[in-house]
């Protein structure tokens, strides 16, 4: 019963991490046949300070995305948890962002972004305001592509509040109520700590999500200007297929897979660490 | 009164910022939209004016002349639904044995599968890269498609789902003398229909979109799938005319949103599934 599972997942995640171990400690470039370099692949990525820039890079961009979207998920949860046809199509409008594909994401914000006739630009001229070089300036383009990934997975985190904000006994919120409580020392003291294990939750699947980023830095920037968005799945995708450098790209996959393996701990961590009474489904 | 009063604005606030929320989550679709509907001219000479002067499909007639829409449109539905197909048939047996089934290790290799799907396609491709292309599977279907076939969330779901069958269901078929795998198929698919819906839609939209895996492992027309043409759109020609990329743009993005207004129930269920 489980063979047909084991099978593919021997074949496409257990076998390739070895191999990517092995290849990491090679010179390839996929003409000549590989060079044993030892750990001269990862003294390169280090010396060079490539590591450092990538994991950097990654670590802005995700914080941005994860405090951003956690923190206007849970606005927009609270907001729109109410009945009525206009919420739910609301709710509908910001959560279809996360249905779309990040391509059409990624090519709507650029035409938005656009430096010369984009309709934010446009937008703040009209108001006197200069408007920065949104995805051709090195200082800005990094923040702009974590924006841009906010808008399109804040749907996510919403949904995800929604449904503990479901789970919440009506009953808390109207003896607090009585007790005379107003909304804002109610959502403090009941609706927030109830939300922790979703809080949890989504902050750290949109960390090891937002880690992984790749569309958005391919087909925006192309990991510009001046590498500044040269992100870690980007800068192994670029060793790959533009440089050929096989080996150099495995070190990065395996530091990158190391860095994954202690976010998921964390996660591991912080779900133990708030275990709600109930447990989701 | 003074309470009635304070609802009162607070009432107005909350409609002014359901409309400022909506804005900004539905204007740019309304822009992508009417950018497609204009002309070149019309944009050089006031990109930020919203309205087309009249209604032109000469973007849309553009894209489907210069890329083969029809082409990418179908290679991207068959390998969404073979891989949404795949994880189901696989899911089902591996479900059911962890849920169903007693034998040592049981907690053991439901952890080890979890585990195993922790490990994204970002850092598998490379190997897998190296790998097909050893074999000779680049740019084919199975490449697409085979890597796939396993999916953390599809397993965890239908173990969750049959978990909730009562064991004598499965007890009355075995005395009956039906075969595992029609147990697994005949009998316990169909209870855990829900289930395996949310499933597959999930799955579809989520493959339907995918840019990453699709551009590594493909290099020819024959099995290239939409996203990549679209985001070729911006690469090509002189100039970046974005009417045409807009006008892809609502080529790719309508019928996700078109399953999603269908199904909205089934992929949240999906997405909120806790792993």
């Amino acid at each position: 019963m489980l063979a047909p599972t084991a099978l593919v997942l021997a074949l496409f995640v257990l076998y390739p991490l070895g191999l990517a171990v092995k290849n990491s400690f090679f010179a390839w470039d996929l003409l000549t046949p590989p060079r044993w370099v030892g750990l001269g692949n990862y003294a390169e990525i280090l010396a060079s300070g490539e590591l450092w820039g990538a994991a950097a890079r990654t670590l802005c961009y995700s914080a941005i995305v994860v405090v951003f979207s956690v923190g206007l998920g849970l606005a927009l949860a609270v907001a729109l948890n109410r009945r009525g046809a206009v919420y739910a199509f609301v709710r509908g409008a910001v959560f279809s962002a996360y249905v779309v594909s990040w391509v059409a994401v990624a090519l709507l914000w650029m035409w938005i972004l656009d430096a010369d006739a984009g309709l934010l630009s446009s937008i703040l001229r009209a108001l006197h305001v200069r408007p920065l070089n949104w995805l051709g300036d090195p200082d800005v383009a990094l923040v702009t592509l974590a924006f841009v990934s906010v808008w399109k997975i804040t749907g996510y985190s919403m949904v995800i509040f929604l449904a503990g904000l479901q789970d919440i006994p009506p009953s808390l919120l109207e003896a607090a109520a009585l007790d005379g409580a107003g909304p804002l020392r109610r959502f403090v003291h009941v609706t927030w700590p109830l939300l922790r294990p979703s809080t949890a939750f989504v902050a750290t699947t949109s960390l090891i999500l937002s880690f992984q980023a790749f569309d958005v830095v391919r087909v925006m920037t192309q990991g510009g200007p001046v590498k500044s968005t040269t992100i870690f799945v980007y800068a192994i995708y670029e060793h790959v297929f533009q440089n050929l450098r096989v080996g150099r790209a495995s070190a990065l996959t395996v530091v990158f897979f190391l860095l994954l393996l202690g976010l998921t701990g964390l996660q591991l961590w912080t779900f133990r660490a708030t275990a709600a009474p109930r447990r989701a489904s | 009164m003074i309470a009635e009063e304070g609802a009162g604005i607070r009432a107005a606030i909350s409609r002014a910022a359901l409309v400022v929320v909506a804005a900004i989550w539905l204007g740019p679709y309304a822009w992508m939209t009417l950018t497609s509907l204009k002309t070149l001219p019309e944009i050089v000479r006031a990109p930020a004016y919203p309205l087309p002067s009249s209604l032109q499909f000469g973007a849309y007639r553009e894209v489907f002349a210069t890329v083969p829409v029809g082409r990418y449109f179908l290679n991207t539905i068959l390998m969404a639904v073979a891989i949404a197909l795949l994880q189901i048939t696989l899911a089902l047996p591996a479900g059911y044995a962890l849920a169903k089934l007693r034998f040592a290790g049981r907690g053991r290799a439901f952890a080890l599968i979890l585990a195993c799907l922790l490990v994204p396609a970002q850092v598998t491709f490379v190997p897998v890269f190296m790998l097909l292309g050893k074999v000779g599977l680049v740019n084919t279907f199975a490449a697409l498609v085979l890597p796939f076939g396993v999916s953390a969330l599809g397993t965890f779901l239908v173990r969750q789902a049959l978990l909730s069958v009562p064991d004598e269901v499965i007890e009355a078929a075995r005395m009956d003398g039906a075969s595992e795998l029609r147990i697994i198929y005949g009998l316990l698919a169909p209870m855990i229909r829900p289930t395996l819906a949310a499933l597959f839609l999930f799955s579809f939209v989520f493959h339907y979109n995918d840019y990453f895996w699709p551009l590594v492992m493909t290099t020819d027309d024959s099995v290239r799938t939409l996203p990549l043409a679209v985001a070729l759109l911006r690469e090509q020609g002189t100039g970046v005319r974005w009417h045409i990329v807009m006008a892809g743009n609502v080529i790719l993005s309508l019928p996700v949103l078109a399953v999603f207004a269908a199904a909205q129930r089934q992929i949240l269920r999906a997405v909120t599934a806790r792993v």
